[in-house]
């Protein structure tokens, strides 16, 4: 516990140094970095710890502000976020020295090390506080400081427009949140986790609803997730990392954390998570495939995975209520082995998104392609990212899935609405999961194979030593994740027992270990086998050179880069069907004639929420504030007599 | 020793209507030091028997600010401001007048409501409210600079004479900070008033009031 301590204490101070010398930009660089390293080692220790054991720690020290408390627990349920939490950042951090070189000169890298620094300490404020003042603390640090990060490139309009909508959503999600732990704490001295009164099933009902749409608008599921596929995009690609590998997370957190204080549970509660994240992984998955910028498809990827995780929770919650403990225990599990996955190889594929952002200075994915052979090193790294994100054996995505669905086929003997849930979830997540293979085809095809579409595409070069450091270090904990799913199922135990409760951990070990063997042994086999037909090959060729020739142009009598498949003609069919949800924008002709003229095409993602939802909101809202703008006239004599009304309107009130 | 403490409260609230009407601001700064002065005096009297001597001190400061420093301040503000010698009120003097009154009477029938400790020396609440409330009336109906600066210093007043009513000797800690805060104030707002008078040549603040960020005609399409 004092190690996470030291950790947050080195965060700070790295971050003041680095705000001190940020005149020299090398040297702001290595006190952020060399400092999120280090504190992510001192955090690494005491978490794995916990996880270990199963020993929940406290330390508390008293606090003058009204109802706060310095109270920081690190149970197991913190200490498996905060794994996953320190291996990102502390990653990111190596890599953000590569990727920022840059901008050294141009941009004040010293505010952005520290904003960066100060992000991280803040959501190990957030996984720890064991004090709702102080989880409010470190849950505004951590918007504020996520806001400067997003604010990096303050030069382009959309970057403002980005962080203006990022900083709105952060500010409606923490009064909400307030509210929820006002509701939670009334009547108690101190707002102290552990000291929440059991509140009335009135009440529950209201901090479901609240905590759901506060930590809902911080974890971005839809429809709550129209700051996300801006401001992730937006910030520099190791924050990127960061905030969809884990900042999102904390979202998660704190709903299972309020879900704890509020039990017993209704069954609607479940079924809410469960509809909410079934829509959120389809929907995200389907924009994914619409979008045309690699990050861009990354952050709507995000959406998919959060609602993947929420849809677990749902599931895992509607089987808890009608007394499935098996079932609910295996989708909790799962739930939680996917915010651990989805952190690894959510970085790894921004990680590589930034690579090619850094090496051909465009992410664009009609303006990439031919990266593989330019940048041979970031490629497969990327790959396999994908294949993680497909939820593909032997990599990690595939284990935490997993457990969901045997969570779901569980639930298809028992009777009634849990069978229900089972079935929606298990065909949510297939289709998800088939959306987002074809959307990280498109994305991984479009960027690296065929032949570059533009002269920036065709110079990229190869991502710095750093960078491709983080990212080899995370495909290796991706495919450790996937490998030795049976092993992380102990761990995992001690996290669902601390987050949900004892009985769904022991039920759904019982239920989990023996297939999870299976899924470890089919992907050891699976390597063998590739490792074989490897050795097969050179076997083969022994020292024969093989020759290398042009790709089959299709008969083509004058092939140019121009004519291959790019990222929308890949997924125009499956659009083109999605059409009444996605509401492309653009054009594109039709040929009727044999020999036919110019023609051009077309094509733009909208960003269907946001038009049709909450910019008429927005405006309507705006309309209705101006209706009052002669409240504000500018004679300050009269501003003043409000304030004298209004002291005076409440002495008599209370008189 | 009472009654001498009767007759500055009622002199107190004389000085508030005076206030009201007044028009000239020099004479308006020197109600208001007046008031001060009077008000700064009144610990000494109302207790019973010799006061102390850090009353006696504490009571030789506040009459030195607010009957010397303040006003030089203020005059010097208003000379180097070189704007029209008078107030300049909003609503006419009947109506402050007329408002004054009204808020004597509120203050008398607040004073009886609200839950106070009794207070040796009668009509000690309702007077300070009073003096609050013209401080009120000072601010929000005359359009200088200067006369905000009068009206919180009335304010002050009032609260010192609120806190009298309350205790005899507590309060001299709070008030302390509370005049800390008021001579700042005076400080800022006279170089303030000063350096704006210079750029705009005038320390309206209805003119000031073309400052503001935000037009309907400008953001609100």
């Amino acid at each position: 516990m004092l190690l996470v301590l030291l950790s947050i204490v080195i965060l700070i101070s790295s971050a003041s140094l680095a705000l001190c010398l940020g005149r020299n930009a090398s040297r702001a660089q290595d006190a952020g970095a060399y400092g999120a390293a280090a504190a992510s080692a001192a955090g690494l220790i005491p978490a794995l710890q916990v996880l270990l054991t199963g020993t929940a720690e406290t330390i508390s020290f008293p606090w003058p502000v009204p109802l706060g408390s310095f109270t920081f627990t690190l149970d197991p349920l913190s200490a498996f976020f905060l794994v996953p939490l320190y291996i990102l950042t502390g990653l990111s951090a190596v890599y953000g020295v590569d990727y920022l070189k840059n901008y050294a000169g141009r941009k004040p890298l010293g505010l952005a090390w520290a904003a960066f620094n100060i992000l991280t300490a803040a959501m190990v404020l957030v996984f720890t506080a064991g004090n709702a003042v102080l989880f409010m603390l470190g849950w505004e640090l951590m918007a504020a400081a996520s806001f400067l990060l997003v604010l990096f490139e303050h030069e382009k309009p959309q970057v403002r427009r980005a962080a203006f909508i990022y900083l709105t959503a952060g500010g409606a999600g923490a009064l909400m949140l307030l509210a929820a732990f006002s509701l939670l704490g009334a009547g108690s001295a101190a707002l102290d986790f552990s000291s929440f009164p059991s509140p009335s099933r009135g009440i529950a009902s209201a901090v479901f609803l609240l905590a759901l749409c506060g930590f809902g608008l911080k974890a971005g599921f839809i429809p709550l997730h129209v700051w996300l596929p801006e401001a992730h995009p937006a910030a520099p690609s190791q924050v990127s990392a960061v905030m969809s590998g884990i900042m999102i997370k904390t979202g998660i957190y704190g709903l299972i954390r309020v879900l704890g204080f509020i039990k017993p549970w209704e069954e609607w509660w479940g079924w809410t998570l469960l509809i909410i994240g079934a829509v959120s992984c389809l929907l995200g998955a389907l924009f994914a495939l619409a979008q045309h910028e690699l990050k861009r498809v990354l952050a709507y990827s995000s959406i998919e995975n959060i609602g993947i995780i929420l849809l677990a929770l749902g599931l895992g919650m509607a089987g808890a209520a009608c007394g499935a403990d098996a079932l609910a225990g295996l989708a909790f599990g799962g739930a939680l082995l996917h915010v651990l996955n989805h952190a690894l190889f959510k970085g790894l594929l921004f990680m590589g998104a930034g690579s090619v952002l850094h090496g051909a200075g465009t992410a664009e994915l009609e303006a990439l392609g031919g990266l593989a052979k330019r940048m041979p090193r970031t490629a497969p790294l990327f790959l396999a990212g994908s294949a993680a994100a497909c939820a593909l054996p032997p990599l990690n995505g595939f284990a935490g899935e997993f457990l969901v669905y045997l969570g779901a086929f569980r639930s298809l003997n028992s009777a009634g609405s849990t069978a229900i849930a089972g079935v929606v979830s298990g065909l949510a997540l297939a289709s998800a999961g088939a959306l987002a293979a074809a959307a990280f085809t498109r994305a991984g095809g479009a960027a690296f194979l065929g032949e570059p579409r533009t002269e920036r595409a065709a110079k990229a070069r190869e991502a710095g030593p750093l960078m491709l450091f983080s990212m080899r270090a995370l495909v290796l904990l991706c495919l450790l994740c996937g490998l030795a799913a049976p092993l992380l199922l102990a761990p995992l135990g001690r996290a669902v027992a601390s987050g949900f409760g004892l009985s769904f951990s022991a039920a759904a070990a019982g239920a989990a270990s023996v297939p999870l063997l299976y899924v470890s042994a089919g992907g050891l086999l699976l390597l063998a086998l590739i490792a074989l037909a490897a050795a097969r090959r050179s076997a083969f060729l022994g020292v024969k050179m093989p020759a290398a020739g042009p790709t089959w142009d299709c008969g083509y009598a004058a092939p140019s880069a121009r004519m291959q498949y790019g990222a929308s003609s890949f997924s125009q069919p499956l659009t083109d069907f999605f059409q009444p949800i996605l509401r492309k924008l653009g054009q594109y002709p039709v040929i009727s004639e044999y020999f036919p003229g110019r023609a051009s095409f077309s094509s733009e993602a909208q960003a269907v929420f946001f038009n049709a939802v909450y910019l008429p909101a927005a405006v309507r809202i705006r309309n209705l504030a101006f209706r009052f703008s002669w409240l504000q006239h500018g004679r300050l004599q009269l501003y003043i007599m409000y304030i004298v009304v209004t002291l005076l309107g409440l002495l008599l009130w209370k008189l | 020793m009472h009654t001498f403490a009767e007759l500055i409260i009622v002199f107190v609230i004389l000085l508030d209507l005076a206030l009201a009407v007044t028009g000239s601001l020099s004479s308006c700064i020197r109600l208001v030091a007046l008031q001060g002065v009077v008000a700064g005096l009144l610990p000494l009297l109302a207790g019973s028997g010799a006061p102390h001597a850090r009353a006696v001190v504490f009571a030789l400061v506040i009459v030195t600010l607010k009957g010397a420093v303040f006003p030089r301040l203020l005059m010097r503000a208003r000379d180097k401001s070189g704007a029209r010698r008078d107030v300049e009120p909003l609503i006419s003097y009947p109506a402050s007048i007329l408002l004054c009154l009204g808020a004597f009477i509120a203050s008398s029938w607040l004073g009886s409501r609200l839950p106070l400790p009794q207070a040796g020396v009668a009509w000690i609440v309702p007077a300070s409210l009073a003096t609050i409330f013209t401080g009120f009336l000072l601010i929000t109906t005359r359009s200088k600079a200067i006369t905000q600066v009068l009206g919180y210093l009335v304010i002050e007043n009032g609260i010192y004479i609120f806190g009298l009513a309350l205790f005899v000797e507590q309060p001299l800690m709070v008030e302390l900070a509370i005049l800390l805060d008021v001579f700042v104030a005076v400080f800022v707002m006279g170089i303030a008033i000063f350096h704006i008078s210079r750029e705009f040549d005038h320390i309206d603040t209805a003119e000031l009031s073309e400052l503001n960020d935000w037009r309907r005609g400008e953001y609100g399409k």
